[in-house]
């Protein structure tokens, strides 16, 4: 079921006319329009209740699955697909419990006014809380399901087992199928139940769907240019949208002149303060009227003093390092006082955008005084009470449905071209479309913080760490505790006053303070000329990450390759705990001294996140963090002055590109002594550090600023 | 000055009222609803926006309507014959090599157009012949994979 089809919100005017219903009732009338004739199951978590706001059902029945009278069965759930599976893994989960094939379950997403609101995407959350949930929905139904059989029967359930969708009673032989009692008129009061919790899933061993690689279920239709991405929705008479852009951030508008676009043949002009756009039939009429009017728009100009060269010293200088998180234990005077051996770095990191392929789109329409959008954010609920609040509407009048987006990386958590949209939609009068283009994306678009890390640490006589003081200010507190045992530890996380927009990245902060605390546990194992993998080693008591350590480096074989290094070439390792996963890398750079020059030549990364839901994903996401962890760690950087972008461009902005790619070896490890945790985010935090740590081997030269870009100035 | 413009795409000969600077990625999208071909840059970096004209790949986001005329257009929609998928978009299917799938369309039709040319191609010329298309998913090991695969497709 493509649950993106416009042509169906225009059921929107009547779901409100009948307002008296129930909500209950209102959803199941959508269901009945959007599936066919069905029968819902009502089965949900109360948490997705509780959290939906709606307030009807707070911790009773809610719809999370819902089996249709063909057998076949309809998933709903708050999440967003924007590549990194949870469409297949979703559909696994309930399929796994349900025990029927993954092509009898149809998941819908992110839809606000069908699925429950389950959180904004983000934070590596779907694996370790909404699959459990759906798990536990679907073993529930299973469980009602068997249930309802014996009742018919007059059996005992715990004689019943469920396979492919049928139920059975191995003694009499007697079967029913799901599509069998999906006509019971029991159906719909039997699962008014709540989850249940008592209801056990089935254990990793006995997996049968979950733990396969099952591929997207709407793959096919993204390989013939079928599926819809927020930025291909159409509507009929819709209009294309542009929105005035202030030449620096933060300027506000003091003129503008809106005559001459005004003045165009079909081109609606809207103003509201200093929110201008304008929408016309075709992108470049509105394009042609936006120029008209960028023409004459006069902006006071803020004073940006940071640039991407200061913003280092800048957030020193704003660091509120009174109020910081500050963790630890022992005393690091005291550590530091005993130490044979201290030394003090500090490293930095670049501002960097998600640029996402997607930039941000969406699609408003509204009818009567009922909104729709179509929009490519990773909160449906999110952007619901973004427009709710935009415009004074209830939520019940706002309806928000997130197509399959074209990538986020934590990105698009804001929905700012969802309210663009609308308010250029109502002056319309008419559904229209905002897409932001490439330069928009990277300059309105919420980026990853730069930060600037502070570490210093002593050695005991032995060698061995017994004072780490680790301050990281701007970046955040993901994974800035040190895994490594250390006596006496003060780690602290401080704001300070970011010259730009920021927000969440893939990992968050955890690759700034992953950088910092493996380039630098590289440089103490140098001062004390260990090994970096012995060195690690002596200090690391985390079992689950000496096993991808040790993994890694034997994959790499990293303790041969080390004794016979050819000059010109430098090996690295790095490793790193965040979201309950473990990782490890080990990094081969080929340097050319004469040039200053270094390249990646092979990344060996070795992961571990609990059971694995899907391995042929998990390889896709664990790729794209490496790949991705190669963009941050060698090249990109957002260029900035005076408040604005200097390199808001894919031509000026590198990406990591096919040429860029080194040999890549990925080895998982299975735990199943753990619940599944996300694999989209961690296996990104390795790299940056071990490339740094390559570079040294090979050159003696430390690197200490990401993007590392070469050698130059730096002795070489 | 808004003109008539006769274009064939995907074998049908259709007919559109523009005026001529428009890029034809625009045309494609907002008034032939072919909403394949993706926007992703702009300026030519990224190959999101990527058909074939006259079987060669071209970015349609810097080429102005007025430039296809005359030529085939062949969009993502095209390549199929039918239900019968292109080896190239199977090969994808069963590499899994797509993540959000946004780039996908300029990929594979920039790989068809290679295995045309070159139905054998080492590695090292699948990385040259497509490191014009940007994967922000960075899904590029198994794009390659999926090039391979499909030319032994062609091989077998
Ligand atoms: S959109 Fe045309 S190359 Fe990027
Ligand atoms: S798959 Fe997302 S951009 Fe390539």
């Amino acid at each position: 079921m493509k649950k993106n089809n416009p042509n169906r919100s225009g059921q929107n005017g009547e779901l409100e006319a009948n307002s008296q219903l129930s909500e209950f009732a209102l959803r199941r009338r959508t269901f009945l329009q959007v599936v066919g004739t069905g029968v819902m199951i009502t089965v949900a978590g109360p948490r997705a209740r509780a959290q939906s706001g709606r307030g009807d059902t707070r911790n009773a029945v809610s719809a999370r699955l819902f089996l249709n009278r063909d057998g076949t069965i309809t998933a709903l759930s708050g999440k967003v697909e924007e590549g990194q599976g949870p469409r297949a893994e979703l559909t696994q989960a309930a399929a796994e419990e349900l025990r029927v094939s993954a092509s009898q379950i149809r998941l819908v997403m992110a839809d606000t006014e069908l699925v429950p609101d389950d959180g904004i995407t983000a934070g590596s959350r779907t694996t370790p809380r909404n699959i459990p949930e759906m798990r536990q929905a679907a073993a529930t139904a299973r469980e009602l399901l068997t249930e309802l059989a014996a009742r018919q029967w007059e059996v005992s359930p715990t004689a019943l087992s469920v396979t492919e969708g049928v139920v059975r009673n191995s003694s009499t032989g007697q079967k029913v199928s799901y599509q069998d009692l999906a006509q019971s008129s029991e159906l719909e009061s039997l699962f008014e139940n709540a989850v249940r919790t008592t209801t056990t899933v089935t254990p990793v061993a006995d997996w049968k769907i979950l733990g396969q690689s099952l591929p997207r279920p709407n793959a096919r239709d993204l390989v013939t240019g079928a599926h819809q991405f927020p930025s291909d929705i159409r509507r009929p008479g819709m209009l294309y949208g542009k929105v005035l852009r202030p030449p620096s951030f933060g300027a506000p508008l003091e003129s503008v002149d809106l005559s001459a676009a005004q003045a165009m043949d079909g081109v609606v002009v809207f103003q509201e303060g200093d929110f201008v756009g304008t929408a016309a039939s075709t992108t470049h009429q509105a394009e042609e009227a936006l120029k008209a009017i960028a023409r004459t728009a006069k902006w006071k100009l803020p004073v940006h003093r940071a640039t991407h060269e200061t913003v280092y010293d800048h957030l020193r200088e704003h660091a509120r390092r009174s109020d910081g998180r500050v963790n630890g234990n022992g005393s690091v005077e005291e550590g530091m006082a005993a130490s044979e051996k201290t030394l003090s770095e500090t490293y930095t990191v670049a501002y960097i955008q998600h640029a996402p392929m997607e930039p941000r789109a969406a699609v408003a329409e509204w009818t009567d005084e009922t909104l729709t959008v179509w929009a490519g954010c990773d909160g449906p609920f999110r952007a619901q009470n973004d427009l709710r609040e935009a415009f004074g509407i209830p939520a019940g009048k706002v309806r928000v449905i997130i197509p399959d987006m074209g990538g986020g990386f934590g990105g698009k958590h804001s929905a700012e071209a969802a309210v663009e949209a609308a308010r250029l939609a109502k002056a319309a009068g008419k559904p229209v479309s905002v897409r932001w283009t490439r330069e928009e994306e990277f300059t309105w678009a919420y980026s990853r913080p730069a930060s600037v890390i502070e570490c210093k640490a002593g050695l005991d006589k032995s060698g061995h760490c017994i004072a780490w003081d680790f301050t990281n200010i701007n970046a955040g507190g993901s994974a800035i505790d040190t895994p490594y045992s250390i006596a006496n530890t003060q780690i602290s996380s401080v704001g300070s006053s970011p010259p730009l927009r920021q927000g969440s990245y893939r990992c968050l902060g955890a690759t700034a303070n992953n950088f910092a605390r493996e380039s630098f546990m590289d440089e103490l194992a140098a001062a004390t000329e260990a090994d970096p993998l012995e060195f690690r080693l002596a200090h690391l008591q985390n079992e689950r990450l000496r096993a991808v350590l040790q993994e890694a480096a034997a994959k790499f074989k990293w303790t041969d390759r080390r004794k016979q290094l050819a000059s010109d070439r430098g090996i690295g390792l790095a490793c790193g705990t965040e979201k309950n996963s473990v990782v490890a890398a080990c990094v081969e750079v080929l340097v050319d001294k004469n040039k200053g020059t270094f390249k990646v030549t092979e990344i060996c990364e070795a992961f571990e996140c609990g059971p694995i839901l899907n391995p042929s994903n998990l390889l896709s996401q664990v790729h794209g963090c490496i790949i991705m962890g190669l963009g941050g760690a060698l090249t990109e950087e957002m260029e900035f002055k005076d408040g604005s972008l200097l390199n808001a461009a894919f031509s000026r902005y590198r990406v990591p590109r096919f040429r860029d790619i080194p040999k890549i070896d990925v080895h998982f490890l299975e735990n199943h002594s753990i619940p599944p945790a996300g694999g989209g985010e961690t296996p990104i935090i390795a790299v940056a550090p071990a490339i740094g740590n390559a570079v040294f081997a090979a050159t003696g030269i430390r690197l200490r600023a990401m993007p590392m870009r070469g050698l130059k100035g730096r002795g070489a | 000055m808004s003109e008539t413009i006769r274009l064939v795409v995907n074998g049908t000969e259709r007919t559109v009222q523009t005026v001529e600077q428009r890029r034809l990625l625009d045309v494609l999208r907002e008034d032939l609803q072919l909403t394949g071909t993706k926007y992703g840059c702009g300026e030519g970096q990224c190959g999101a926006c990527l058909v074939l004209l006259d079987g060669k790949p071209t970015r349609t986001c810097i080429l102005p309507v007025s430039a296809a005329v005359g030529k085939e257009i062949t969009t993502i929609e095209g390549l199929a014959k039918g239900n019968e998928l292109d080896p190239v978009q199977e090969a994808f299917l069963e590499e899994g090599a797509m993540q959000c799938g946004y780039c996908t369309s300029g990929m594979i039709l920039s790989a068809s157009a290679l295995l045309k040319e070159n139905p054998h191609p080492s590695d090292e010329e699948i990385v040259s012949a497509m490191n014009g298309h940007i994967c922000r998913c960075n899904g590029y090991p198994k794009v390659v994979g999926a090039i391979r695969r499909a030319a032994e497709k062609g091989r077998s």
